[in-house]
């Protein structure tokens, strides 16, 4: 079985052309990181303002209330309901995305607003107190105190898309996730499998790689400390797919 | 809504098996986790170990994750087991952390004095630790049921079936009220784990909900 | 100068935290404002750089109104010191120091060596600057917390429970070393405290506030620990006050020659004959070294084996340095030195109370003349009582 399993994932035959293994991988990190860039453009900045004003509390609740839709149903409806007013590509690629979207905001959106409101506010008072403008608490102390819960939040949003992607190959997206769908419909074990590997490897690579852009950009004092800061909190972790 | 009706039966058994592939992993991963999060929490060169090595677990998407168990377990691709111990692998991805979190939350003080009057590790555990660690230990478990309902229906997509077929089937039939059947029963069921949790731990803890006149 | 002219806060909701306040905080000293919780201590701290704006009334330094200026460039010019000392995490001690001097736009290089030099001054090794806040002690955070106040030389400071969240210790050493630092500085500074030992010992001038933001009095701490204006002073000046006073009176006692013997070389070389009980032994210098039992004087061979007895009480210090150092030694004899702490002669405890109770009665006669140069100028509250 093992055998068959590494004789699909290493002949040279898979790895090319337009449904390979390598143009699948592509297109998988390339959705990825559409999504997460377009959920970190609206997430960060929302959890930057709900964390320094105090007001919109309830957007954060709110988007963490949509983690109890299955992400099948999401994805499904979303498909039915848009698809048929699309044409081409898009049918199932938009719905697709947006559904990614949809679901890499929260962990985002959560952890930029509890790390903003976590920082201490004895910090931020200072900075008040000695000048510092709004703009500048924000830029200057709240955003690079946030930082570590930020980075926890765009590595689970990451991690979600990854695997919601996969699944996102039953209706019609490209990725990785199309080896294993189209394994399971004819029954080729071998390649089922070995697309299931490539997930996870991937997945892992990508955590590893969040893990060393959080070592690069977060503030030592910050870290130094890993009794006082729980950088990862299992809501923020947790999936739902 | 027709359709929900006219399915009750059919709803009726697939929320029974999607209760049992959602549930019993909760139960097994709890079980697992105390364990485990009772070893990295007393043996400090365990807890990197026990908790890199959930984290990496945990990042392994639910679809490969299904698909790969047979390879390990030698079990059928349609055997409810691959779901059942994938989900407790994740529940236990998740729960570890938590449980050492909870235990390293217990106040030094309690743990001292459980010492001081003679209860020995395994009784301080169970006697003492572990109730008071209960709140932190709940927070997580509800934070892992609601994503067990949600990624126990994707194994409708490798043949095991629960409520994800019928977000399967009324995709596939483009039956709006099946899709919403499934979606409905899916949140439903995350609502009613979240509630059962919350009594558990309101029973757990009774100390915490005594309200002002029993401090009087 | 910082001069609050019936200033009031209402918070949305009803609550009155400061209640038509008038208060001066005279240059170059330290104005004490104290208070129970909920006496709006810290509100009228912070309304003087205007963290919170006030419903009425105005605040001029140096007779400038402060709501005529930008608030963020008016505390720029203004040190501000907070409990837990409020330093960034995720910036190194040096780079905090240097925050405001950099906010200001000055040159990044000096900045720094500019940090450094604070934090010598504040006793912190420099060495410790490129090190991150959450590597200090709770103490050392709070002195980086003082440096950082200081870095732009603000001829004022706010300081809100700067010493409250350390042991006792270190409260005590950070409160000495702010003082001899005050002296080297002479800054406009307004402290709020919850603690009135503290106030009394920081204070030039302390205000002390009652719940709801009303003025109960503004007087030196010598002057509110012997006429506290009323009931709810005198209550939260707590206990000892009558002794706590002496503090501040300074006055000669009569000295009477003490016999010595001198430690040296590990000996007590003249045992002199000697009929008391308690003998004083000092080195080769005349600084005093302990006491000891009289006819034990020829087994003494180091200064470790003597009983130190007590405090010493220097000549020109309070009547309270005077009765303590007399009540806690061995021999009932307080042992009084000069500035070098060489020993000058002895004191006995009766005869300081004499000159207590001398004291006490033109007191108010006293008081004035006494307290003329700091009691009455500026504009206080004239409240205190005669």
């Amino acid at each position: 079985m093992i055998g068959t399993i590494l004789d699909w994932l290493l002949s040279a035959q898979t790895w090319q052309g337009d449904d390979g293994i390598l143009a699948r991988l592509l297109e998988h990190i390339g959705y990825t990181l559409l999504v997460v860039v377009i959920a970190a453009a609206i997430a960060i900045p929302l959890g930057l303002w709900v964390g320094h004003t105090g007001r919109g509390r309830w957007l954060v609740s709110g988007a963490n209330a949509v983690r109890a839709v299955p992400t099948l149903g999401l994805l499904f409806a979303l498909v039915l309901w848009l698809g048929p007013r699309l044409s081409g590509e898009l049918y199932f690629v938009l719905p697709s995305v947006l559904v990614l979207v949809l679901l890499a905001v929260p962990p985002i959106l959560s952890g930029t607003y509890s790390g903003v409101a976590a920082v201490d506010p004895a910090a931020r008072d200072a900075a008040r107190g000695m000048g510092m403008t709004g703009r500048q608490v924000l830029r200057d102390v709240e955003l690079p105190c946030a930082l570590p819960l930020i980075l926890s939040g765009l590595s689970s949003a990451m991690l979600q898309v990854v695997a919601t992607a996969t699944i996102a190959a039953y209706v019609g997206l490209g990725g990785l996730g199309r080896f294993i769908i189209d394994g399971l419909a004819v029954q080729d074990y071998a390649q089922t499998a070995g697309g299931a590997i490539l997930v996870a490897l991937l997945a892992l690579v990508l955590e590893g790689l969040m893990a060393a852009i959080q070592r690069l950009v977060v503030s030592p004092g910050l870290t130094d400390n890993p009794g006082r800061q729980r950088s990862r909190r299992p809501s923020l972790r947790s999936r739902t797919t | 809504m027709d359709w929900i009706l006219a399915h009750l039966d059919d709803i009726g058994r697939l929320t029974a098996r999607h209760v049992v592939l959602a549930g019993v992993p909760l139960v097994l991963g709890l079980v697992i986790s105390l364990g485990l999060g009772w070893v990295a929490h007393r043996v400090r060169g365990l807890r990197g170990i026990a908790l890199t090595g959930s984290g990496l677990l945990y990042t392994i998407p639910s679809l490969a994750l299904f698909v790969l168990m047979p390879l390990v377990l030698g079990t059928s691709i349609l055997s409810p087991i691959n779901v059942i111990v994938a989900m407790t692998l994740y529940t236990v991805a998740l729960l570890v952390r938590t449980v050492v979190d909870g235990l390293d939350s217990v106040p030094p003080a309690a743990r001292q004095a459980a010492t001081a009057i003679g209860y020995g590790p395994a009784r301080r555990f169970v006697g003492v630790e572990l109730p008071l660690a209960v709140p932190v230990i709940a927070a997580g478990l509800r934070v892992a049921s609601v994503s067990n309902v949600s990624i126990v229906s994707v194994a409708s997509l490798v043949g095991v079936s629960q409520l994800g077929d019928l977000l399967v089937d009324g995709f596939n039939r483009a039956i709006g009220g099946e899709l919403l059947a499934g979606t409905l029963g899916c949140i439903v069921l995350a609502l009613v784990f979240d509630a059962l949790i919350r009594l558990g731990e309101r029973l757990l803890t009774p100390w915490l909900h005594t309200g002002r006149e029993a401090s009087a | 100068m910082i001069r609050l002219d019936r200033v009031t806060k209402q918070f949305p909701g009803g609550t009155t935290a400061v209640d038509d306040l008038s208060l001066t905080a005279p240059t170059g000293k330290i104005t004490v404002l104290v208070g129970p919780s909920g006496c709006g201590k810290t509100t009228t701290l912070r309304m003087i750089n205007r963290m919170i704006e006030p419903t009425s009334g105005t605040i001029t330094i140096d007779d400038q109104d402060v709501s005529a200026l930008d608030a963020a460039e008016l505390r720029r010019g203004i040190g501000y010191v907070i409990q837990h000392g409020g330093l960034f995490p995720h910036r190194t001690v040096e780079r905090n120091v240097a925050s405001v001097p950099l906010l200001l736009g000055h040159d990044k290089k000096k900045s720094i060596a500019r940090a450094r030099e604070l934090l010598e001054l504040v006793g912190i090794d420099p060495g410790l600057g490129r090190r991150y806040p959450s590597q200090l002690s709770g103490g050392q955070q709070q002195r980086v917390g003082v440096a950082r106040a200081l870095a732009a030389d603000p001829p004022v400071m706010l300081m809100d429970e700067p010493f409250s969240a350390v042991d006792p210790v270190v409260r005590e050493q950070l409160q000495d070393e702010f003082l001899r630092l005050q002296g080297e500085l002479g800054k406009t500074i307004v402290l709020v405290t919850h603690d009135i030992d503290e106030a009394i010992k920081l204070g030039d001038h302390i205000a002390v506030l009652a719940v709801g933001g009303r003025l109960a009095q503004v007087a030196s701490p010598h002057q509110l620990l012997t006429h506290p204006a009323d009931t709810f002073v005198a209550d939260f000046l707590g206990k000892d006050r009558g002794y706590r006073a002496l503090g501040f009176d300074g006055a000669e006692v009569p000295l009477h020659h003490e016999s010595t013997v001198v430690l040296r070389d590990g000996a007590i070389t003249d045992p002199a004959p000697h009929d008391d009980p308690w003998t004083l032994v000092v080195d080769e210098s005349g600084h005093p070294l302990g006491w000891a039992s009289t006819d034990r004087l020829g087994q003494i061979t180091a200064s470790d084996e003597l009983a130190l007895g007590g405090t010493l009480a220097r000549r020109d210090g309070s009547l309270r340095s005077a009765l303590d150092a007399a009540l806690s030694s061995p021999s009932r004899r307080g042992v009084v030195v000069d500035d070098s702490g060489t020993l000058v002669g002895t004191c006995r405890a009766h005869q300081v109370l004499s000159v207590i109770e001398e004291q006490e009665r033109p007191e108010e006669e006293r008081v004035p003349a006494h307290e003329g140069g700091e009691g009455g100028d500026d504009g206080l509250d004239p409240r205190a009582p005669r």
